[in-house]
């Protein structure tokens, strides 16, 4: 089980870097590079909030579209291109596929954030030519947005398995914007002192995924401490979501006649 | 008695006319059917008739609506029985980022083998189809019978026991026929069973223990392609030289050919006889008779008019 969803993993690696998806990392480089240079010019001290929030909004926001262009497409491609029946005809479980492809796009997606770090990491050290013990909270944020990928990939690769890209990029794109608001989209509905809304918008903020608790960026920009506890929590909670997301997924493709 | 290679019951497989269309579509209606082990088998029929989407239940890539099969005794449901089988689909396309050697060493992992026994595997099935020369290059640039040879390499590549080839002629030259059909028969002297769809008769001809014929979903028969052909005398053909000066009697001249003074005619078997003593009369010389048979093609091509006839209703309405 474990070799073969490592065995597509490392082609879907193969096959992103190859597809130049990596070169996003030139604009990345690019806007901080003038970022750093810009943010001297016209900040008086704040110069290290206006970096790391740039730059962590930054990894978050091309990493999402990576995650929900590329996921959406990851099972459909191959549904599509009918690359799927060589690897189907080996030894391979449907799951297995689907497993490996989405570990695939996070291993990119995780390979692609790690060098924005270092990116972001050097923008800093350019305009404050050090680095201090608070901005640790840099790399809980970073971590934080990885988890987010991986419910915003596993989402995608769900959506993919019974609709089209497009459909599926409306899906995702979503419940990836209901699920910032999961946590008031329940506050609304306690407000309302309606016990149908009550029960519904409270069922709805156990669906969504809620992804408020994963943004630690306006934290780490500021130097707060992040608890631990939160990592914890929000690890576990990611984890959770995607194995269910990721079952779910396996069911509908499992069962799917491929064209 | 041995297991049968493959064992293919009562499959039926029925797709839905569309989102909003009630009713179904029938793709393969109770198929029937057993390979024998070491056996090359053609699996006939015209574009539609269900020869693809055979092959893709046998593959697992889409489920019957009922019936079932075995591959070497163990259900098509078996994930585990695809060590045993090799498949190359129809007009395959592969993740053209890949060489020929990449894709095929990622198609080698599946089966557990080290890097050396990769390396050795990949090196020879390259060879044996003919791409060691492009081993190298990606697949974007391949051409479509070099990504059919591609295709037979993968399939090949763990020596498995069955192999299922959809239309592997397809896409190739004279010579890439050549060489397909020699790997063919390689397989077959190693022992193994090779199930292979096409509508190229001669191919089937040539390389087929057994065929079957299939015609809108339809089984319409199984047997030994001169099984096939022998099954009726379509007639007899006579070839004779007239003397110079002399011309065929009329009842004959309707059913000949003539290049000179050589006449061929074909004639009914009944009407043998009733021909030798028309053309004793014309002081013609036999230099030949023989039996008229079917060819393979007559044969699938009639089943195909006959199914025309019959109904063009291969629809099922829904209950």
């Amino acid at each position: 089980m474990t070799r073969n969803v490592g065995i597509v993993a490392v082609n879907t690696f193969r096959e992103a870097v190859r597809d130049r998806v990596l070169y996003n990392l030139i604009f990345f480089a690019l806007l901080m590079m003038g970022a750093a240079i810009l943010v001297g010019q016209i900040s008086i001290g704040i110069e290290r909030l206006v970096i790391i929030n740039l730059g962590l909004t930054a990894i978050s926001l091309f990493g999402l579209v990576m995650a929900i262009f590329i996921g959406v497409g990851l099972v459909y491609k191959e549904m599509d291109r009918r690359t799927l029946y060589s690897v189907l005809s080996k030894p391979v479980r449907r799951s297995e596929f689907l497993v490996g492809k989405f570990g695939g796009l996070l291993l990119t997606l995780g390979v692609n954030t790690l060098l924005m770090t270092l990116g972001l990491a050097a923008a800093l050290l350019y305009v404050d030519r050090h680095l201090t013990r608070s901005d640790g909270g840099i790399l809980v944020a970073v971590y934080f947005i990885l988890l987010e990928f991986a419910l915003v990939t596993a989402l995608a690769l769900f959506f993919s398995c019974f609709s089209s890209p497009m459909l599926s990029t409306v899906f995702t794109l979503g419940i990836y914007i209901a699920g910032i608001f999961a946590r008031d989209i329940r506050d609304f509905g306690a407000l309302t002192h309606s016990p149908v809304m009550v029960f519904l918008t409270r069922t709805l903020y156990y669906i969504l995924p809620n992804f408020h608790n994963f943004n630690a960026i306006a934290s780490a920009s500021h130097g707060e401490p992040i608890p631990l506890s939160l990592v914890g929590w929000n690890t576990l909670y990611a984890a959770l979501y995607v194995a269910i997301v990721l079952l779910g997924a396996s069911v509908v493709f499992s069962g799917r006649n491929l064209k | 008695m041995a297991t049968p290679a493959i064992e293919i019951l009562s499959l039926t497989k029925d797709y839905p006319l569309g989102y909003w269309r009630p009713g179904k579509r029938r793709s393969l209606d109770n198929l029937s059917l057993e390979v024998r082990d070491g056996e090359v088998f053609g699996f006939l029929g015209p574009n539609g008739a269900g020869k693809t989407t055979t092959l893709k239940l046998l593959m697992g890539l889409i489920f019957p609506t009922s019936g079932t099969a075995r591959i070497r005794g163990r259900s098509i449901e078996d994930v585990g029985m695809h060590r045993e089988i090799g498949y190359l689909p129809e007009q395959p396309y592969f993740y053209d980022y890949l060489t020929a050697r990449e894709l095929l060493d990622y198609f080698a992992r599946f089966f557990g083998y080290t890097a050396a026994e990769r390396r050795e595997r990949v090196a020879r099935c390259l060879e044996s189809v003919g791409m060691t020369q492009a081993a190298n290059v990606q697949l974007r640039k391949f051409s479509k019978g070099m990504l059919q040879r591609v295709g037979i390499a993968q399939a090949i590549l763990h020596d498995p026991k069955v192999v299922f080839l959809d239309e592997p002629m397809s896409g190739l030259d004279p010579i890439g026929r050549r060489e397909v059909r020699d790997i063919i028969l390689n397989l077959k002297r190693d022992g193994r069973t090779v199930f292979f769809s096409t509508h190229i008769l001669s191919d089937a001809e040539m390389l087929c223990d057994r065929v079957a014929v299939l015609v809108a979903g339809k089984l319409q028969g199984v047997g030994a392609p001169e099984e096939i052909m022998s099954l009726e005398v379509k007639g007899m053909e006579i070839l004779a030289d007239l003397p110079a000066g002399r011309a065929l009697p009329p009842s004959l001249a309707a059913h000949a050919t003539a290049a000179g003074q050589r006449y061929r005619l074909q004639v009914p078997e009944a009407g043998l006889y009733d021909a030798f003593g028309a053309l004793r009369e014309s002081g013609a010389r036999i230099l030949s008779v023989a039996p008229l048979r079917p060819t393979l093609e007559d044969y699938f091509l009639r089943l195909v008019e006959n199914q025309k006839a019959a109904s063009h209703a291969v629809e099922v309405t829904s209950p």
